[in-house]
């Protein structure tokens, strides 16, 4: 797989404190990665790094293959958790100027400018000031700023927050169009349910550490725990415990783990064998955030 | 065009743009304007009242009664002081002037009696004061029978022409010191005014991007120091642009608020005059000052009061940038951190005064030389004509520091630009400093 974004053994101390402890990660092209993490992990100082505001202590930082911080007017869009914007600019001139900064030509800036504000149905408030706009109006301005030079990466620190449930379905269709397009996304996020909606892959880091680091379903699968879910219509005979390890929960409802040497199938042949009948079988994947809950406690007690 | 051009045209024009900047542009002569007519109105005011003053005279030296004016109504009295004082209770006279005998030529003091129940207005008691000086004056030389013509010949006019010794010193006059100073006193308040407003404007303007967050956007496209000096020159040029508009449209409203309002500039100084006292500038006069202008070298004292305030303006304005860097969330906490500006400012304006006082002394060379206060100080110093190799090495001084102040303030504003929440501390904004 040929990777956008590659982060080598990065470092960054601030006062002898590790916020990035030799992280590495890879972003593939075209795809949208979640960056999680609880407060204080690191991930605003990692993104911070590949954004270039600041630098990393050692450690690379590639795009493409090259030194980020070499390349001029790296291709990346960042909206970053603390959002802001002019607010005595008016909108159209504000989104060519922070466009025209990322290296595009007036006419360009001007075009693109002009295609989301269109697309986001939003043209009569280019002469609208900033300051005069709804919270809700200036987060599709602030997300127009991101993407209106085409980058190739686009980074969102925390991009759901704070968004009304309209704006937070046009940012994740726009967030899934983009990558379609052919642009990746890295996110940061603490809701466990976007991750699960939207990303491939998952970085998870605690103490400037990565402690979990994998595609979607890999890391699910990597957590799962055998546990299958059983709904009957009657009772169950109780030789059942000989065989499996079994949690009720009511009589017609229960939970069962499977041994190292079981199957799924060996259940359902075993009930089905004794005539049981079958109302639901399901198995319980752990949710994201059990794993994030699990995989921090762990490496916080480290 | 480059990120900084960008940074630069975007501080500029949305300042220019802003309705507060058109406003404060255009009604800042209006305001000049209407405060020189309301001087103009308060001096040309006489007053309409007459004073009816009463003189009883028990001087025995035959005192002369001035002349009455629009102003005073003298009147001799041979009353008793009583009745005039009954008179002055039916409201009759507004004060009676009580003369008691003059003991003769050898007096030096002599005191007079005003009655009145209301105190004497400064105005009235010195043109009383002068009327009776006057008159004892005369009753004296009649005494000592001198003549006016001869007191006349007593008084000389004494002036100091001030003469070249080598003969590559231009020959300046007994004005040029006077005016050397004026003007030198004038250009040192315009930079400090200059500095200190703009260089506050660009603290805000950086203090503003921070409170609003729209600071991690623009450093994730351009260099912090780009956006801190983009910052600088933009709001520089605004300042220059303001004050270009003042210098012609000054003049402008001036003349015509004057011919309007019917109040011309003599009024004005003959207003004033009459109220300091001082003497009348006689033509003669005039015309030395206006001669003594015009033999100044304008183009260097105008050209190197560019330099100076461009030198001066980068190392206030970088210092007001990294101060609003370091401020918290409340702009207000950039208040206790710019003291480190006013501190060398307003020094520097004292220095200045002491310095266009005495030119030549070792005070004024370190602080021409010094650059936190040379750009206040050597323009004010630049009508007395220092040496060229003092303007040059304060010149080389003033923008070697102010290189320097820019790389400075650049390490406190990357630092400080993304630190939100509180305000920083020293310790942090020097950890900043070394650390980077």
């Amino acid at each position: 797989m040929s990777y956008l974004l590659e982060l080598r053994q990065v470092v960054k101390e601030y006062n002898s404190l590790k916020a990035v402890d030799h992280v590495s990660f890879s972003v593939p092209e075209s795809s949208i990665v979640g960056l999680l993490g609880p407060n204080g992990a690191g991930k605003t100082s990692l993104i911070r790094i590949i954004t270039g505001i600041t630098q990393a202590d050692s450690g690379n930082v590639l795009l493409h293959n090259q030194d980020i911080y070499k390349i001029k007017d790296p291709s990346i869009g960042y909206m970053p958790e603390e959002r802001g914007l002019y607010k005595k600019m008016k909108v159209g001139e504000q989104l060519i100027f922070l466009t025209r900064l990322k290296g595009l030509s007036k006419q360009d800036a001007e075009r693109n400018v002009v295609f989301w504000m269109k697309k986001f149905q939003i043209e009569s408030w280019w002469n609208k000031k900033v300051n005069e706009l709804s919270k809700g109006m200036s987060q599709k301005v602030q997300f127009i700023a991101t993407v209106c030079h085409q980058p190739k990466l686009i980074i969102l620190d925390e991009p759901f927050s704070g968004l009304d449930p309209i704006n937070t379905n046009l940012i994740k269709q726009e967030i899934q169009r983009l990558k379609n397009e052919g642009a990746s996304i890295l996110f940061s996020t603490h809701r466990m349910e976007q991750v699960e909606e939207m990303c491939e892959h998952i970085v998870l880091i605690n103490k400037g550490k990565i402690v979990l680091n994998g595609e979607v379903n890999e890391v699910r699968d990597r957590f799962k725990e055998n546990l299958f879910e059983v709904k009957t219509e009657s009772g169950i005979p109780d030789s059942i415990h000989e065989l499996f390890e079994v949690i009720p929960e009511s009589e017609n409802h229960f939970y069962i783990r499977l041994k190292a040497n079981q199957q799924n199938n060996d259940i359902l042949s075993w009930l089905l064998s004794k005539e049981v009948k079958i109302k639901s079988f399901n198995e319980l994947l752990p949710t994201f955030n059990e794993i994030f809950i699990k995989t921090v406690n762990e490496s916080s007690h480290e | 065009m480059n990120k900084l051009g960008l940074i630069i045209s975007r501080e500029y024009l949305t300042k220019v743009k802003n309705k507060s900047f058109i406003f404060t542009t255009l009604l800042t002569p209006l305001g000049f304007l209407v405060f020189f007519v309301v001087i103009g109105v308060i001096f040309s005011y006489e007053g309409s009242k007459t004073y009816r003053i009463a003189i009883l005279d028990k001087s025995e030296m035959n005192f002369e009664l001035p002349q009455s004016t629009k102003k005073f109504a003298f009147i001799k009295s041979t009353n008793t002081l009583d009745s005039l004082k009954a008179q002055y209770l039916r409201d009759e006279l507004d004060g009676i002037l009580v003369l008691p005998k003059f003991a003769g030529v050898d007096v030096k003091a002599y005191t007079i009696y005003y009655y009145a129940d209301k105190p004497m207005d400064i105005e009235v008691e010195s043109n009383l004061e002068n009327f009776l000086e006057d008159g004892v004056r005369d009753y004296k030389m009649k005494s000592l029978s001198l003549q006016k013509e001869q007191l006349d010949k007593l008084k000389t006019e004494i002036s100091i022409d001030p003469e070249p010794v080598s003969a590559t010193e231009k020959d300046r006059s007994a004005y040029t010191s006077k005016i050397a100073t004026f003007i030198g006193g004038a250009m040192g308040y315009v930079i400090f005014f200059i500095i200190f407003l703009y260089g506050a404007s660009v603290m805000r303007s950086v203090a503003d991007e921070k409170v609003n967050r729209v600071v991690e956007i623009i450093i994730s496209s351009a260099k912090p120091i780009d956006l801190m000096l983009g910052k600088v020159i933009g709001v520089g040029l605004v300042g220059l642009t303001q004050i270009l508009i003042w210098v012609i449209l000054i003049p402008i409203i001036y003349i015509i608020g004057m011919s309007i309002s019917g109040i011309n500039v003599q009024q004005l100084q003959e207003a004033s005059q009459t109220m300091s006292q001082h003497q009348t500038v006689n033509g003669e006069e005039l015309v030395n000052v206006i001669r003594e202008i015009s033999t100044m070298n304008w183009w260097k004292i105008a050209g190197l009061f560019v330099f100076y305030f461009v030198g001066g303006y980068f190392i206030y304005a970088s210092m007001f940038a990294a101060i609003g860097a370091a401020a918290g969330d409340d702009i207000n906490d950039t208040q206790s951190l710019t003291i480190f500006v006013t501190i060398p400012i307003l020094l520097a304006m004292y220095v200045m005064f002491q310095a266009i006082r005495l030119p030549d002394s070792s005070l004024a060379i370190f602080a021409s030389m010094f650059p936190l206060f040379s750009p206040i100080v050597m323009p004010a110093l630049l009508a007395f004509d220092p040496p060229w190799w003092q303007i040059l090495t304060s010149l080389m001084l003033l923008f070697l520091f102010s290189y320097f102040m820019i790389w400075f303030a650049g390490r406190i504003y990357r630092a400080g630009i993304l630190m939100y929440g509180k305000k920083a501390s020293i310790k942090e904004i020097g950890r900043w400093i070394w650390k980077g």
